[in-house]
C-alpha cells in the first residue's frame, strides 16, 4: 500500500472503508482475479503478458461454456473477462454470458453482468436485443435495487428500435415514490430523447413535472433534458425561464440540502446548467434576458471563494453574460471576472481566461487591449495549450492592419508543431485570414500585399501538406482565377504567383507537398503566358521533369500534364501567342512536348497515358487547341449543367421500372440520424444558419472552418463561430455582432491611456510592423520593448480612434466573401468544366470539382430567401390575385378562372366547387391531372347507354338526362349534375365500335375518385342488355349502379360512374373492364376498356397548419428524400415549383419560409403524406414522409413527372 | 453450449480480419458519433504513471481501434506533460483534462465548448467518491476492485453527465446495493469456487 493516494479531503466517514481495505488486501491473495493481476504485474515484458492473459482467456472460455458453472462462479468470471478486456484483449465469447447472467442471476450477479454488458457491448450490437427482456422483467420488479439497475443499464446503452418496448414502463417509474428511481428515470428518458427524440414527444410535460419535484436529484436530472430541448429550439421553452431563474436563486441561496454542497458551494453543477439554459434562452431576447439579470449579478457576487468550482462558475456566468441580452452593468463585472483570470497566476485559470476572452473579445475588443501584456506573455508561454489558445484569442481580433504579424505568429506556431489536427485547425485559419484581407485592404500598398499573399500561401501548403482540406488549394485557385474588381490587380498577382512558383522549382522541388504541386501546376499552365519574359519552354521543362520524379504521385502527374497541355500552345506551334518574347524556343518547345507526349503515351498509368495521347494530338492541331483550351479566361463563359439534368429521363424511366431512388451520402449519413436532423428544424424561422449548418454536417469534414466560412456568406459573424471550434458557439448576438462594438465606444474611458499609447506607435505601413517583430538591438530593457512593439503591431487597430475600422472588420469581410460566393457555381462549373474538357476521367480535377461544386449552391439561396418570402407567403395562403401570375406561369389562364369565378381558395380541390365551371374551364387541380394522365389514355369498348347519377353514392339511381344530351352535346353535360361542379377531366375515348362508342372522365370528389363512363349509342337501333364490367385488384371498385341497362336507345347517351379508391399506393393502376351489348336483332358483342389512372387521381390536399404539420412529421415513420429539377431557376424557383406540383398533384402547400416549404396531401382513405422541399444545390430536395411504406416513392415518381413535363 | 458457438461468427466485430473491411464503417461511425453525440464527456480513463489502464469508461459508441488509439494517444500525450503546465490538452477535436493522484492519472475527453474546469472538478468529486466507499483509496483498491468503481461512476455520472451531485446519494446507493451483498469480508475470504 505505498501507493496512499494524494488526500485531498481532511475528513471523511469511512464506515466501509475499514472492511474494505483489508479486504483488498484479502481478495488479491485468494481469489483468481487476484491472482491475475498478481501474475500480470509480476511480468515484465508485454510478451509474457500476452501469453499470460491468452491462457487466462482460454480457461475462461472453458470453464463459461461449462454446464457446471453457477451464477455465482460466472460472475467471478465475468469480473475477470471485463478486466481482460481492459487491458485489450478480446473476450468477445463471454458476451452472451453477460447477458445470461444480468438476465438468470440472483441481483448481486446481475449486476456486474449488467456491468459486463454495458462495458463490453456498444449501442448498435446486435446481442443487445436479448436484453430487452431482462430490462423488461427487472423494470417490473418488485426489488428497487432490480428497477435501479435496468435504468442505470437503459441509460447507458439499448437498443433504439426496442425504446417503445420499455418506454411505458420507465415513464411509469417517473411517479415513483424513491426519488432515486424517479431520478433515474428521468436520465433513462433523457437517453431516449437523445437518440430518438420522436419518441418522448408526448412526454413532455412529464419533464416539466420532474423540473418540479421535490427532489433536487429529479429537478437536477431533468435539467439535462431542458438543456439539450433548450438547444434544439429556445423558443417553446421561453415560458420556463422564470421557473429556471427562481430555481437558480434558491440554489445560489443555499435552499438545497447542504449534502449538495460542494466545497461550501451549493450545487455547483446544477447551478451551471441552470446558467447554460439561461444563456440559450435569453440569447436574442431582451424580455427574458431582463428576468435574469438579478440572478447573474448574484451568481457572481456569490461565487467568491477562491476554489476552482467557483471558477467554473463564475466562467460559465461570464459567458451567459456576454451571451444574453447585454446590461451594461453585468458586462462590467463579468469583464472584470475575465481579468482576475487572466491575471491570475493559476495557470488553469489563465487558460480559461484566454478562453473567455476569445469568447468575448469579438464583442468587445477592448477587453483585448487591456490585456495585452498579458497576452504577449502568454504568446510565448512554454506550454503549448496555452499558446494556442493565445493564437486562437488572436485570430479573433484580427484586422487588416494587424494581420500580417498575427499570420506571422501563427506560421511560427505551426512549423514548430507536430500534432495533426493543430496543424489542419491552424493553416485553415491562417489560409482564411490570407484570402481575407491581401485585395481588400484600402492602403495603397498593395505589391507587399500580394507577394506577402503569395508567400503565406506557400507556407500553407509547405506546412499543411497533404493535411489541410482540400478546399484551401481550390479555393486558393478559385481567387486567383476569378480576382477582384482591378484587372491590373489580378494581373500582379498572378504574375508573382508565376514568378514566385518558378523560381521555387528551379531551386528545391523535392519537398513540396503533393497539394503545392497541383496549385503551382495549374497556376504555371494558367497564367504564365502573363510573365513576358518567361520562356514556355522553361516552364515546361520544369513540369517535365516534375513527371519524371519518382515521388510525385499520380493525381499530380496529371495536374502537371494538363498544365503541360495548356502551355504547349504557347511552345509549340506558337501560333496563338507565343511569338515575340519567347520566340526562340518555339520549335525546341514544341519537340519538348512530342517527346512528353511520347514518352508517356505508353505509361502504364491509363489515366496518364489518356492525357499523353490528347495531348499528342492537341499540339498539332492548333486550332483543336484553342478551342479545347481556350487562353485566359474565356472559359469562363463555359457552362456545366451541374444538376445533371439532362439525366432525369433516364432517372425516371429507372424509377418507374422499380429502382431505388438515389439517395446521396449525405442524405443517407442524414437518415442515419433521422432524428433532430431536419425534423425540427426547417419550421423555425432560423433559416441562414439552419441552412448553412445543415450542408457543414453533410460535408463531414475533419474541421468545420473554411467550409462553414464559405457558406456563411451573408454573415461574418456566423463564420467566426464556426470557425473558433474551442468556443461555445452560441454566443453571437444580432445586437452584438456586426455593429456590435459600437455599444462599447462608451467603455473606452474606462481605460483611457492603453490605447493612445497603442495607437500612436502604430505604423502604417507593413514592412514596419513586420521589422517590430525582430528588431536586431541589445540593450537591457530590449525585451520589454520588444514586447512593446509586438503588442502595438497585434493590437494595432483595436484601439478606440481605430473603432471605425473595428467595426468594419467584421462586417467587411462580408460582402468580398459574397462576391465570391455569389459567383461561386459559375467558377465552379466554369472551372471543372475546363478542366475535364479535356480530361474528362482525371481524378485530380475531381478533387477541385467536388470541392466547388459542393460549396456553391448555398449562396444563391440565401441571395434570394428574403426577396422570396412575401411572395410565396401570398401563394401559400391560396389567394390567387393576378398578381400572383407571374409567379405561377403555369397557372396562369387558369388562375384567371379562378378570379372570375371561384372564392379565393378555389386551388384546393375540396374546397365548394365553384358554381357552372364548365368542362373547359376547369381549375388549376384538374388541369394538372390531365396532362398527367393524357400522354398515356389506353381505350376501351361499346354498349348500350346507362346513365347513373346518384342521390348518395351508396344508391346511385338513373335520372333521366336533359333532352339535348341525346344529340352529343358538350361531354360534361352527361355528368351528373351532382358532378359536374366538381374537378373532372375531360371525356376521353375509351372504346367504340360501330354502335357503340365508350368515353369516361375522372370526377375528383372528395372522398372518392369517380371514374364516369359514357356510353352513346352511334348506330340508329337501341341496344340491349347492356352492362358493364369492371374491375381493378389494386382499386377497391365500388358503387357499381348503373352498369347494366336493358337497353340504350337509339342515338342516346347514358353514363354509368364508379366510386374508385387507391388502399395500397402504386403509381398507376390499370382499370379494365369490358361492356357487353346486345344488338336489337344481331349477336351480342364485348368490348374491352381499360383505363390507366395515375396516383395523382387519388391524391387530395391536406389543409393543416404548420403546427399541426410539425407534430404530424415527427410520428411518420417512411420517409424517403430525394433530389429534384427545379423549375424556373432564375425567378423563384421554389415558389412556382410547389405551385405547379400544387396544381398537378392536389397538394396544400403549408407554408413557405425562405427557401423551405411544407405541402401535405393525403391519399383517399385518408393517409397523410407530408412533404419538405428545400431549395439545395440547384435543386429541389424533397423529402416525404407517411405512415404507409410505398406512399413517398409513388408520390415522388409524379412529383419528377410533374416538374419534368412542365 | 450451442448459442455460444453461435455467437462467435456474430460478435465478429472484432474479428482482425474484418477491420480493413470495417474501417471505413468505423470512420463513418465514429464522425456519427463525433457530430450527432451531444455529450459533454466522450470517455474517462485512468491510467497508472506507467500508462497502465485501470479502468475505462465510454460514454459514446466508439470502435475497438478507436478505443486503443485513444488509450495510446492519452498515455502518451499526458505522460509526456511537464509539470507546471496546465490540466487541459487539445486532442483532435477534443478538450482532455487530466488530473494526477498519486500514481494514477484521471483523464477525460470532453467535447470542445465545454468548461474544462468544472470537467476537472467532476474527476475531483469522483476521487472524493472513490476516497469515502474505499476509506483512504489507493492505486490498488481500484486495480483490485475495479467493479466498484465502475458502479460508483455509473451512479455518479451518467450518459456523460453529471447524474448526482450530492455524495450520500452516491454513497447510499452504493451501500444500497452492497447491503445485499454478504458482508465484503465473507465475500473476499470465501475460496472462488
Amino acid at each position: 500500500m505505498s501507493d496512499v493516494v494524494e488526500k485531498t479531503l481532511t475528513a471523511l466517514p469511512g464506515l466501509l472503508s475499514l472492511d474494505l481495505q483489508t479486504g483488498a488486501g484479502k481478495l488479491s491473495s485468494t481469489s483468481k482475479l487476484g491472482n491475475l493481476i498478481r501474475g500480470i504485474t509480476e511480468l515484465t515484458s508485454k510478451h509474457d503478458e500476452e501469453k499470460l492473459i491468452k491462457r487466462e482467456l482460454a480457461a475462461i472460455k472453458e470453464q463459461v461454456s461449462s454446464p457446471n458453472t453457477t451464477m455465482r462462479q460466472m460472475k467471478e468470471i465475468m469480473v475477470r473477462s471485463i478486466y481482460c478486456e481492459m487491458l485489450g484483449y478480446e473476450a468477445d465469447f463471454s458476451y452472451i454470458h453477460a447477458i445470461k447472467l444480468a438476465q438468470q442471476g440472483s441481483v448481486l450477479e446481475k449486476r456486474v453482468g449488467y456491468l459486463a454488458v454495458s462495458l463490453f457491448l456498444n449501442e448498435n450490437h446486435e446481442l443487445l436485443l436479448l436484453l430487452v427482456n431482462t430490462v423488461l422483467k427487472d423494470l417490473q420488479s418488485t426489488n428497487l435495487i432490480e428497477v435501479c439497475m435496468a435504468l442505470t443499464v437503459v441509460s447507458q446503452i439499448f437498443p433504439r428500435d426496442m425504446i417503445p418496448a420499455i418506454l411505458p414502463l420507465v415513464e411509469e417509474k417517473l411517479n415513483h415514490p424513491k426519488e432515486i428511481i424517479r431520478r433515474k428515470a428521468v436520465q433513462a428518458l433523457h437517453k431516449f430523447y437523445l437518440i430518438a427524440p420522436n419518441q418522448v414527444q408526448h412526454i413532455h410535460s412529464k419533464f416539466r413535472k420532474a423540473l418540479c419535484d421535490k427532489d433536487p436529484g429529479v429537478m437536477a436530472a431533468s435539467l439535462h433534458i431542458y438543456l439539450q430541448m433548450i438547444k434544439e429550439s429556445a423558443d417553446s421553452y421561453r415560458d420556463l425561464a422564470g421557473s429556471f431563474v427562481t430555481i437558480l436563486k434558491q440554489v445560489v441561496g443555499g435552499k438545497l440540502p447542504v449534502d449538495y454542497n460542494y466545497h461550501s458551494v451549493p450545487a455547483p453543477w446544477v447551478q451551471i446548467q441552470l446558467l447554460r439554459i439561461l444563456a440559450l434562452l435569453g440569447k436574442d431576447d431582451q424580455s427574458t434576458s431582463e428576468l435574469m439579470y438579478d440572478v447573474l449579478d448574484e451568481s457572481i457576487r456569490r461565487a467568491e471563494i477562491s476554489h476552482n468550482i467557483t471558477y467554473a462558475i463564475l466562467f460559465e456566468c461570464v459567458k451567459t453574460i456576454y451571451t444574453i441580452h447585454p446590461k451594461e452593468e453585468l458586462l462590467e463585472k463579468a469583464a472584470k471576472c475575465i481579468g482576475n483570470f487572466v491575471l491570475s497566476p493559476k495557470i488553469n485559470l489563465k487558460y480559461l481566461g484566454l478562453k473567455a476572452l476569445t469568447y468575448v473579445v469579438q464583442q468587445d475588443a477592448n477587453l483585448a487591449l487591456q490585456h495585452q501584456m498579458t497576452i504577449i506573455e502568454c504568446l510565448d508561454h512554454s506550454d503549448i495549450i496555452i499558446k494556442r489558445e493565445t493564437l486562437e484569442l488572436l485570430f479573433r481580433i484580427t484586422n487588416a492592419q494587424n494581420v500580417t504579424v498575427i499570420v506571422e505568429k501563427m506560421l511560427d506556431f505551426l512549423r514548430l508543431c507536430h500534432e495533426d489536427y493543430a496543424i489542419i485547425d491552424l493553416v485553415a485559419k491562417v489560409a482564411e485570414l490570407a484570402e481575407k484581407y491581401p485585395f481588400r485592404t484600402p492602403c495603397p500598398h498593395l505589391t507587399p500585399n500580394n507577394r506577402w499573399f503569395i508567400e503565406t500561401m506557400s507556407t500553407i501548403f509547405t506546412v499543411g501538406g497533404e493535411l489541410m482540406q482540400p478546399d484551401i488549394p481550390s479555393n486558393f485557385l478559385r481567387l486567383l482565377a476569378e480576382g477582384s474588381d482591378s484587372l491590373e490587380d489580378d494581373r500582379q498577382l498572378r504574375m508573382y504567383a508565376v514568378d514566385s512558383y518558378v523560381s521555387l522549382l528551379q531551386t528545391n522541388p523535392t519537398k513540396l507537398p503533393q497539394r503545392f504541386l497541383q496549385v503551382i501546376s495549374w497556376v504555371l499552365g494558367e497564367y504564365s503566358h502573363l510573365v513576358d519574359d518567361l520562356s514556355p519552354c522553361l516552364v515546361i521543362e520544369l513540369l517535365v521533369r516534375l513527371l519524371e520524379r519518382p515521388d510525385v504521385a499520380s493525381d499530380t502527374r496529371s495536374w502537371v500534364m494538363t498544365a503541360v497541355g495548356k502551355l504547349s500552345a504557347g511552345a509549340g506551334v506558337g501560333k496563338l501567342s507565343a511569338g515575340t518574347g519567347a520566340g526562340g524556343g518555339t520549335g525546341e518547345g514544341a519537340g519538348l512536348v512530342q517527346r512528353v507526349a511520347q514518352q508517356h503515351s505508353s505509361s502504364l498509368d491509363t489515366q496518364l497515358r489518356q492525357q499523353a495521347l490528347e495531348l499528342q494530338l492537341l499540339s498539332q492541331d492548333p486550332e483543336l487547341h484553342a478551342r479545347v483550351l481556350p487562353r485566359g479566361d474565356a472559359w469562363g463563359s463555359l457552362e456545366v449543367d451541374s444538376s445533371l439534368s439532362f439525366l432525369d429521363g433516364f432517372v425516371s424511366e429507372a424509377l418507374a421500372s422499380g429502382a431505388a431512388p438515389y439517395k446521396p451520402p449525405h442524405q443517407r449519413q442524414e437518415e442515419l440520424r433521422q432524428e433532430k436532423a431536419l425534423s425540427l428544424e426547417p419550421y423555425a424561422l432560423s433559416l441562414p444558419i439552419s441552412l448553412s449548418s445543415c450542408s457543414i454536417a453533410d460535408r463531414q469534414s475533419p474541421t468545420l472552418l473554411s467550409i462553414s466560412s464559405g457558406l456563411s456568406g451573408n454573415s461574418a459573424e456566423l463564420a467566426h463561430r464556426a470557425g473558433s471550434g474551442s468556443l461555445k458557439l452560441e454566443g453571437v448576438k444580432r445586437v452584438w455582432g456586426k455593429d456590435g462594438y459600437l455599444p462599447h465606444q462608451r467603455e473606452v474611458p474606462e481605460e483611457p491611456s492603453v490605447p493612445q499609447e497603442d495607437s500612436a506607435p502604430a505604423p502604417p505601413t507593413f514592412p514596419q510592423q513586420s521589422s517590430a517583430l525582430t528588431p536586431p538591438s541589445a540593450d537591457p530593457s530590449e525585451e520589454d520593448r520588444d514586447k512593446q512593439q509586438l503588442a502595438s503591431s497585434l493590437f494595432v487597430g483595436l484601439s478606440s480612434n481605430n473603432s471605425t475600422c473595428l467595426m468594419g472588420k467584421p462586417e467587411a469581410p462580408a460582402p468580398q466573401r459574397f462576391r465570391r460566393k455569389h459567383k461561386n457555381t459559375d467558377s465552379a462549373s466554369a472551372s471543372s468544366s475546363s478542366d475535364s474538357s479535356h480530361s474528362p476521367h482525371d481524378a485530380a480535377n475531381h478533387f477541385l470539382y467536388s470541392s466547388l461544386l459542393e460549396e456553391g449552391p448555398a449562396s444563391p439561396i440565401m441571395l434570394t430567401q428574403n426577396s422570396l418570402a412575401p411572395s410565396n407567403r401570398t401563394e401559400a395562403n391560396g389567394t390567387h390575385t393576378r398578381g400572383d401570375a407571374p409567379v405561377l406561369p403555369t397557372a396562369n389562364g387558369v388562375a384567371d378562372v379562378g378570379d372570375r369565378e371561384a372564392p379565393p381558395s378555389l386551388t384546393t380541390a375540396n374546397e365548394a366547387p365553384s358554381p357552372g365551371v364548365g368542362g373547359h374551364r376547369d381549375p388549376p387541380l384538374l388541369m394538372g391531372g390531365m396532362e398527367l394522365v393524357q400522354p398515356c389514355p389506353p381505350p376501351p369498348a361499346p354498349t348500350a347507354s346507362t346513365q347513373s347519377s346518384a342521390e348518395g353514392a351508396d344508391t346511385p339511381q338513373l335520372p333521366e338526362l336533359p333532352p339535348e344530351s341525346d344529340h352529343l352535346p358538350p361531354e360534361s353535360d352527361h355528368l351528373p349534375p351532382e358532378l359536374r361542379n366538381l374537378p373532372h377531366s375531360d371525356m376521353s375515348p375509351l372504346a367504340s365500335d360501330q354502335s357503340l362508342s365508350l368515353s369516361c372522365c375522372r370526377v375528383h370528389r372528395e372522398d372518392a375518385l369517380v371514374l364516369v363512363l359514357q356510353m352513346s349509342n352511334a348506330c340508329g337501333a337501341a341496344l340491349l342488355d347492356v352492362s358493364v364490367e369492371l374491375q381493378c385488384h389494386e382499386l377497391k371498385v365500388a358503387s357499381l349502379r348503373g352498369n347494366a341497362l336493358e337497353s340504350l336507345p337509339a342515338q342516346s347517351v347514358r353514363v354509368c360512374w364508379y366510386t374508385l379508391l387507391m388502399e395500397a399506393p402504386h403509381t398507376h393502376v390499370m382499370v379494365t373492364g369490358s361492356v357487353s351489348y346486345r344488338e336489337e336483332s344481331g349477336p351480342s358483342h364485348t368490348l374491352e376498356i381499360s383505363s390507366k389512372l395515375s396516383l395523382a387521381d387519388f391524391l387530395r390536399p391536406l389543409v393543416l397548419s404548420t403546427e399541426e404539420y410539425g407534430k404530424l412529421w415527427l410520428s411518420l415513420s417512411q420517409d424517403v428524400k430525394q433530389n429534384l429539377k427545379l423549375l424556373d431557376p432564375d425567378g423563384d424557383p421554389l415558389c412556382s415549383s410547389l405551385s405547379v406540383l400544387k396544381d398537378k398533384l392536389q397538394l396544400h402547400v403549408v407554408d413557405i419560409i425562405g427557401s423551405e416549404g411544407i405541402v401535405a396531401c393525403k391519399l383517399l382513405q385518408g393517409a397523410p403524406c407530408l412533404l419538405h422541399c428545400r431549395v439545395h444545390a440547384g435543386a429541389l430536395a424533397v423529402w416525404l414522409r407517411s405512415p404507409v411504406p410505398g406512399l413517398p416513392d409513388c408520390l415522388l415518381y409524379h412529383l419528377q413527372r410533374a416538374l419534368q413535363e412542365r | 453450449m450451442d448459442s455460444v458457438k453461435a455467437s462467435q461468427p456474430n460478435s465478429g466485430h472484432r474479428c482482425p480480419e474484418r477491420y480493413t473491411f470495417l474501417k471505413f464503417f468505423d470512420a463513418a461511425l465514429n464522425q456519427l458519433s463525433l457530430s450527432s453525440a451531444p455529450l459533454q464527456i466522450r470517455f474517462l480513463l485512468l491510467f497508472s504513471r506507467q500508462g497502465k489502464v485501470r479502468l475505462q469508461k465510454w460514454y459514446a459508441p466508439t470502435p475497438e481501434r478507436e478505443k486503443k488509439k485513444v488509450m495510446r494517444d492519452m498515455t502518451t500525450l499526458v505522460l509526456a506533460r511537464k509539470p507546471r503546465t496546465c490540466n487541459f490538452l487539445d486532442w483532435r477535436d477534443l478538450k482532455i483534462v487530466y488530473k494526477r493522484y498519486a500514481s494514477l492519472y484521471f483523464c477525460c475527453g470532453l467535447e470542445n465548448q465545454d468548461n474544462e474546469l468544472l470537467a476537472l472538478e467532476v474527476l475531483h468529486r469522483f476521487v472524493e467518491l472513490l476516497d469515502k466507499y474505499f476509506g483512504n483509496v489507493c492505486e490498488l483498491d481500484i486495480i483490485f476492485n475495479f467493479e466498484k468503481a465502475y458502479f460508483i461512476l455509473d451512479e455518479f455520472l451518467m450518459g456523460g453527465e453529471i447524474l448526482e451531485t450530492s455524495k450520500t446519494s452516491v454513497s447510499k446507493a452504493i451501500e444500497a446495493s452492497d447491503l445485499l451483498q454478504e458482508t465484503m469480508e465473507e465475500y473476499m475470504s470465501k475460496p472462488a469456487f
